[in-house]
């Protein structure tokens, strides 16, 4: 496996981390600058400068520790999409400069914000959903594009839109369609669910609900996890009485955002059904099991620096500074303006490993993608399902549809 | 060469069948199918190492080189007995390769290294090593042996190598995850597909511009399907046939003015074609059926199709 320095130390935090990320307290600033070697004719230099803040959040107590969330989520992935930068910017004289701004829990976000855009007006935000829209609304802010990695919240593209701020996540409701697409097709019609009572629980239970109404399903039960035992002891006794008052279905669905004790429930009710949701077949934008359209690639060179799977929020930053690259290349700027410009136009497309162009919707800054339907072994289908039909992209079948959107801040 | 032209013309006088062999590479079988054109079944199966899918022959046909992608080299066989004779070194993942008309030189796109490798097939040795875009993989030569196309996929670009002097001299930006390369026969122009754009670019060799781009629209089928991959000119360079990837089409296209003529319906996800030796037939690797679609040149008419292994991915003929 090769070696690239500048990620070594990433490397081996990942692999001896613990869940929490505060005990990262004592990295506060990482400053990566990245000029790759160049061996080219000389060109007319465009320099793009690119900050990727994020702040630390404290993870919740779970049931199992199989699972850590590796420390250099995200960063891993914009780290990857830099070098696929670079590479392609080396032949049209484009140069990236990277910098990642680790913010402990406790420490002020907002003024590291501040300082951010003083030296770019373009950042790449690794934040909760709060946080990201007092980014979002700070004057200096006001010209800068920024993209969301990391939360997922349906109202952050609705309701609460801010023209500034691009999404390369999916939002809860596009998870939510792809799984309600899959079951329609399946015709797995009546469903129940279980739901944790954290605020994530809630509203992946909220959007769920949402899209069973949107696509004709029924959600005939619903229960709300309420253990406090050791699950890893008492599944087997537990859950079967918990699961046998509901009304036949076809599937159960688990809202369990924070990966606390979904993984319990497989097997284990009372009725022999499918699981999906947060367990079993699982609605993502990314996964180490995505391997067609080129994906083995980008699986590959991910694995390679980073010695882990791809997740989420890596494939969500990966695909926010390519975003950023494109638009440069096509462009030929470094201006804010121009880029979004661009990134907004019909113009804009990204090979994004998913068998389809992606692009940004023009009405809410929502990056469209496929969402691959997974388990921890296999792709099982790729949304939107064969028969959605859309009349300009079968891509906004998934989540919040321009005739829905309330957003306005995307209306020149 | 002489004496193989006239034993097809004298075949194409006294029949009406059309003679010679397709090899396909089966990507997720890790063998090669040879395929009797006249009888049209699998006469042969070799194994190959991992993950097949460039195949050429040599000039001359006595060897057939073979890309195994996951094994890290280019294998050469004898296409008479099916036995590896070498080995060449290739670097790391070779996806499609070109061999110079100098019947001696390959160029292979590493796929994972960023890299084109230059190979002498006499030596066993590596040349060159050119740094291209990001995940290199259509490749393609010049008929006057002066460039080499590599198209990178997440670079979006066409890599002009001088093979002279082993350097980039100019970079052709096009649409998004370009697969494929295609010089015309006089030279002048070379096709450049690309997947997720959804359009083929084509080059004026003498500026190195995108001179027109031609869109593909098949009734009934979402524009996201349609991933132009694999082209192939017909022989008198009237037409072109684009694999069209999943919308399980070729596109026939006018190189006289870049139109679109029809679409035949073909196996599931088409990559490559190959020609028959005479020019009749065209051959389609479609990798999710997992058989190869004959189609009658002139009459524009899929005729059948032929199970071959898992995902077949290349194809060259041999007369």
């Amino acid at each position: 496996m090769k070696r690239f320095s500048p990620y070594a130390q990433y490397r081996s935090r990942s692999r001896s981390g613990s869940r929490k990320h505060i005990q990262l307290k004592h990295i506060s600033i990482i400053l990566l600058c990245c000029f790759f070697g160049i061996s080219l004719p000389a060109h007319s230099e465009t320099n793009i400068s690119v900050i990727y803040l994020q702040h630390q959040v404290a993870q919740p107590a779970v049931l199992s520790n199989l699972d850590p969330i590796p420390e250099d989520l995200g960063r891993a992935g914009v780290l990857l999409g830099l070098a696929d930068n670079q590479t392609t910017g080396q032949f049209l004289g484009i140069s990236y400069e990277l910098e990642i701004v680790v913010v402990p829990v406790e420490s002020n976000i907002i003024e590291a914000a501040l300082r951010a855009l003083e030296s770019t007006q373009l950042l790449i935000l690794d934040v909760p959903a709060d946080t990201l829209l007092l980014i979002g609304d700070l004057p200096q802010a006001e010209h800068a594009l920024l993209f969301n990695v990391s939360a997922s919240e349906t109202a952050l593209r609705n309701q609460q839109c801010r023209a500034n701020i691009l999404h390369s996540l999916p939002s809860r409701a596009m998870r939510a369609d792809a799984l309600m697409q899959f079951f329609l097709k399946k015709r797995w019609d009546d469903l129940v669910m279980i739901s944790g009572s954290r605020e994530g629980d809630i509203a992946f239970a909220n959007a769920l609900r949402a899209s069973a109404k949107k696509f004709g399903l029924g959600i005939r039960g619903e229960k709300t996890w309420a253990f406090d035992a050791d699950m890893r002891r008492s599944a087997a006794q537990e859950l079967p009485l918990f699961t046998q008052d509901f009304p036949d279905y076809d599937a159960l669905i688990v809202a369990d955002e924070a990966d606390d004790f979904g993984r319990y429930i497989p097997y284990n009710t009372w009725l022999p059904r499918p699981i999906a949701g947060s367990e079993g077949i699982t609605p993502v934008a990314w996964s180490g099991v995505v391997e067609q359209y080129g994906a083995a690639q980008l699986q590959s060179r991910f694995l390679e620096q980073t010695g882990r799977a791809m997740q989420t929020v890596d494939y969500a930053a990966w695909a926010a500074i390519s975003t950023v690259g494109e638009a440069a290349v096509r462009s030929h700027s470094n201006d804010t303006s121009v880029l979004r410009d661009y990134i907004l136009s019909d113009a804009f497309e990204l090979g994004g490993f998913k068998g389809r162009a992606l692009s940004y919707r023009e009405w809410n800054g929502q990056l469209r993608q496929p969402i691959p339907l997974v388990t921890a072994r296999a792709l099982v289908a790729l949304a939107p399902m064969e028969g959605f039909l859309h009349q300009h992209n079968e891509l906004d079948t998934l989540g919040v549809d321009m005739p829905e959107s309330v957003c306005t801040a995307f209306e020149e | 060469m002489k004496h193989l032209l006239a034993t097809a013309a004298l075949l194409m006088t006294t029949a009406p069948l059309v003679a010679g062999e397709v090899w396909v590479t089966n990507e997720k079988d890790d063998t090669v199918s040879v395929i009797n054109i006249e009888t049209q079944e699998v006469i042969n199966t070799y194994a190959t190492g991992e993950r097949p899918r460039g195949v050429t022959f040599s000039l001359d046909y006595s060897r057939v080189y073979i890309c195994a992608s996951d094994s890290n080299t280019v294998q050469v066989m004898d296409p008479d007995t099916g036995e590896i004779l070498f080995d060449l070194p290739s670097g790391e993942d070779p996806e499609q390769f070109v061999l110079h008309p100098d019947n001696r030189t390959l160029y292979i796109a590493n796929e994972n290294d960023a890299v084109t490798t230059v190979v002498d097939t006499e030596t066993r040795e590596v040349i060159a090593q050119i740094n291209v875009g990001i995940e290199p993989e259509g490749m393609a030569v010049s008929p006057d042996g002066k460039y080499v196309i590599t198209t990178s996929e997440t670079t979006n670009m066409a890599h002009w190598i001088d093979v002279e002097t082993r350097e980039i001299v100019a970079n052709t930006l096009v649409d998004s995850r370009p697969r494929h390369a295609e010089f015309t026969a006089d030279g002048a122009n070379v096709w450049v597909s690309s997947e997720i754009g959804g359009t083929v670019s084509v080059i004026d060799v003498s500026n190195k511009d995108v001179t027109h781009k031609i869109t593909f629209e098949v009734p009934g089928i979402h524009p996201d399907r349609i991933q132009p991959v694999g082209i192939k000119f017909s022989s008198d360079g009237a037409i072109a046939f684009v694999a069209l990837g999943p919308a399980n089409h070729v596109a026939v296209v006018n190189t006289e003015n870049f139109e679109v003529e029809s679409y035949i319906l073909v196996g599931r996800r088409v990559w490559h074609m190959a020609l028959s030796p005479d020019n009749t037939q065209l051959f389609t690797t479609n990798g999710v059926s997992g058989d190869v679609t004959i189609i009658d040149v002139a009459s524009r008419n899929a005729l059948v199709s032929i199970k071959v292994g898992r995902f077949p991915w290349g194809a060259a003929v041999r007369p």
